[in-house]
């Protein structure tokens, strides 16, 4: 039996966890190969209906990624990014998304090994979950009927 | 109807050697709207790009999607190769294939699996860009030098000179930093002051620099070119247009058992002082943390004794606003005190001090002389050890870097020593002898074959008192001797050097990233060492990281040279990549309700109150205006929208979306 390879979808910020994974790059540290990053200028810019649209894409888990706090490039993106993020936790445990597949962290531009090392436990954690089915049961189909 | 190319780059072997990129251009060919797919061994190269550039003329490509390294490495080559073919170079995008893929995965098929869906998550977005034009902007020609020490010195004279119009600010009373405490430098035995000195009146005196000293950054807003800076000017008590520099005031105070910070604590000094005596500027400042007049309303014999009336005991700090183009961080370094190490004794015993401290021991103008003499009994140390290596290269003390200097000034430590201590022994316990600059390897070699400085291979475990003496228990490695205890009269330990105090906080001002250890972060380690991340902000000298005198005043040059490039355009452009808020015709006018949320997250007020009126001058609504001068782009305002009527350029909520759909939706 093959072993499940969950789709990860991260989406990063471009001043420190991109540059981050970047340097993942040149130190060459290997990762696991199921994440796909997607750039973003600042994590303040992710609006969260993008992790329900991966979701529904088929996505088995999402890693959220930015600056620290205090040094986000523009002041205090990270910081909305943070607070949305504690609300729409909330909201994915009132509607039944599995918050356990969504992973997020803090990763600087020096941090290259701590990326893979995210990329790496993520891959674990989402691999014991298994496929994340379930998201369509959700769907509004329920709903309406 | 999109057109777009899509060029794999093989990158040499660093690509191509885990990803089968001509199947990845294969199946790029297939996606919708691709005309074009091609792969090719070095797409930055100029042949590359006049493959991208000819592709462009005659496939009439509407956007091009070029899969090679980051594009925080290329992606401006690859616009403007664009632009250059008449494609807008805002319709040009990159996938990470290199350091998001080849380079940290393994040859197989997940790879090239991966290596599409990147390719195809930017096609998808490529298609929804926008063709756009750079804003420009006016430059100040005024650059900000944060930091009076040899760096910030050498930096300032060099913009000056260059014809711009410099601003200075030091936190201490005077300029010079640390050099100002040196005895001697490696590896000439320059006497240190007397080549910083007169670098320290050109400041004072050339008429492009003003000076502020006894001044902190308080806030700093805006971008490159127009850098909006808040300074705090501290009150020194002293009004500086009336001060001549007499000194009688610090003479006659009679509050003159304060710790001189200069002296590293060896030596006193009254509440009312001139930091040294070759200080610029020469004009005192009250500590009124410790001045009696502040504490109990009693003394001002300092106002007294001035002729000048220049003490002026209600003067408060004062706010100086600047607008400057260019920001250069010369902030320095510090050291670890003696205190640091428990095994040492946790700074308790006098007689064991740090390298700076010996310095003011060594120095013609220091508390002793220039003699070298124990700071507990005033008695000249005939043994006396040093102690390299202290604190630094220890993952056990958190500090794992080398402290690059120790190794240099503590050879000339023991060749300053043997000079004024002619029948006195040094003994230098190191782990490996750094001196990798030009005549430094000559130099540690003097002190060990004319200035019989005698080096221990191994590190020094305890350092205790024993009957007045203090026994320093190290190894000897070479001679394979697991203790060696020397009686020393005397123990300079070479403590590790480490980020400012404040660096920190001053780095959030700016809003410039920095390390772990709180040293400033280069935009690229190799290739950009005086740039930061942040544009129109340069770091020189030892705030990156610990440096001696002739790299940090490199650095100084070089931020000098890139600053006057900066000035050398009397507009800047500026990436077009902002928000901007949607317009309908009336009488909607826009799908923005003026609920203003957007506002309130804008980390940069960018976002203004736009009324619209009616014929007859009545309002008929607000809505949310950017100003493209302002705005940066993070876009925070855009997902913060309910009513989503801002969108960000070069991020919109079309292409986000469309990315993540094309990424698993196909």
């Amino acid at each position: 039996m093959s072993e499940f390879e969950p789709k990860i979808v991260a989406f990063v910020c471009n001043w420190c966890t991109y540059a981050g994974a970047d340097l993942t790059g040149t130190s060459r540290i290997k990762y696991s190969s199921n994440v796909r990053i997607v750039r973003f200028p600042c994590t303040g810019r992710i609006d969260y209906m993008l992790l329900t649209k991966a979701f529904a894409g088929g996505a088995d888990g999402i890693i959220v990624s930015g600056c620290h706090p205090n040094d986000c490039h523009y002041t205090s993106g990270n910081f909305y990014a943070r607070r949305r993020w504690m609300v729409f936790r909330r909201l994915c445990d009132f509607m039944g998304i599995d918050t356990r597949r969504i992973v997020f962290s803090w990763v600087s531009a020096a941090e290259g090994a701590k990326w893979a090392q995210i990329v790496n436990s993520a891959n674990e954690e989402f691999k014991k979950l298994g496929p994340y089915e379930n998201y369509h049961k959700l769907s509004t189909q329920e709903i309406f009927e | 109807m999109a057109r777009i190319g899509v060029f794999i780059c093989h990158c040499g072997e660093n690509i191509s050697a885990t990803v089968d990129c001509s199947k990845v251009a294969q199946v790029a060919a297939t996606f919708p709207g691709v005309v074009h797919s091609v792969d090719y061994k070095y797409m930055c190269s100029d042949p590359g790009q006049t493959l991208v550039g000819n592709a462009i003329k005659e496939h009439n490509l509407t956007g091009v999607v070029v899969s090679a390294c980051s594009p925080r490495m290329h992606e401006p080559t690859f616009r403007r190769a664009c632009a250059e073919a008449g494609l807008n170079p805002y319709q040009c995008e990159m996938a990470n294939l290199r350091e998001h893929c080849s380079w940290v995965h393994e040859r197989n098929e997940k790879t090239d699996d991966k290596a599409i869906d990147l390719v195809r998550m930017l096609v998808e977005k490529v298609k929804r860009n926008n063709a756009l034009q750079p804003i420009k902007v006016p430059v100040t020609k005024t650059a900000l030098v944060i930091g009076g020490g040899v760096a910030g010195i050498q930096a300032a004279l060099d913009i000056a000179n260059a014809g711009h119009k410099v601003i200075m600010v030091e936190r201490e009373p005077s300029i010079g930093g640390h050099m100002s405490q040196l005895s001697e430098t490696f590896p000439t035995l320059d006497c240190s002051q007397c080549i910083l000195t007169p670098r320290m009146v050109e400041v004072a005196q050339n008429p492009n620099i003003k000076l502020y000293t006894y001044a902190e950054i308080e806030s700093v807003e805006g971008f490159v070119g127009n850098f909006a800076v808040k300074i705090r000017k501290k009150a020194k008590s002293i009004d500086e247009s009336k001060c001549n520099g007499c000194g009688l005031c610090t003479t006659k105070c009679p509050n003159k058992k304060n710790p001189n910070e200069f002296e590293l604590g060896m030596a006193k000094r009254p509440a009312i002082y001139v930091p040294f005596p070759q200080a610029v500027p020469n004009i005192p400042v009250i500590d009124k943390t410790q001045c009696t007049y502040y504490k109990t309303g009693k003394c001002k014999i300092c106002e007294k004794v001035c002729q000048a009336n220049a003490i002026q005991f209600d003067q408060q700090d004062e706010i100086i606003e600047v607008l400057v183009g260019a920001i250069a961080i010369c902030t320095g370094f510090d050291i670890k005190k003696t205190d640091f190490f428990p095994e040492y004794g946790y700074g308790k015993h006098k007689d064991i001090i740090d390298g700076l401290q010996f310095e003011r021991l060594a120095s013609a103008s220091g508390p002793t002389n220039g003699e070298i003499r124990r700071p507990s009994d005033g008695q000249v140390p005939k043994k006396i050890v040093f102690v390299a290596c202290a604190g630094s290269r220890d993952p056990a003390k958190g500090i794992e870097y080398c402290s690059k200097i120790c190794c240099m000034y503590t050879a000339k430590h023991a060749i300053l020593y043997k000079h004024k201590v002619h029948d006195g022994t040094a003994y230098i316990f190191y782990m490996d002898i750094r001196a990798a600059g030009k005549n430094y390897d000559e130099f540690t070699r003097r002190a060990i074959e004319e200035d019989d400085a005698k080096y221990i291979r191994g590190r020094v475990s305890k350092i205790y008192e024993r009957d007045g003496k203090l026994i320093v228990v190290g190894a000897d490695t070479l001679m394979g001797a697991q203790t060696v205890e020397i009686e020393a009269d005397m123990v300079v330990v070479a403590t590790a050097g480490v980020a400012n105090q404040g660096a920190e906080k001053l780095a959030q001002i700016l809003h410039v990233s920095y390390d772990q250890h709180k040293f400033f972060s280069e935009a690229h380690p190799k290739l950009k060492p005086v740039e930061t991340n942040t544009a129109g902000i340069y770091l020189a000298g030892a705030c990156q990281s610990p440096k001696d005198i002739p790299e940090s005043v490199a650095a100084a040059s070089g931020v000098a040279g890139k600053i006057s490039c900066l000035f050398s355009n009397s507009e800047l452009t500026r990436e077009p990549l902002i928000a901007v808020v949607d317009r309908l015709a009336p009488p909607l006018y826009s799908s923005c309700t003026g609920c203003f949320m957007c506002q309130s997250v804008c980390p940069y007020n960018a976002i203004e109150r736009e009324e619209i009126k009616d014929r007859n001058g009545n309002l008929v609504k607000q809505l949310a205006f950017i100003n493209p001068g302002l705005c940066q782009g993070c876009g925070t305002c855009v997902a913060v929208c309910k009513s989503k009527s801002i969108d960000i350029e070069g991020y919109t909520n079309s292409q986000m979306y469309s990315e993540v759909d094309a990424l698993l939706n196909f």
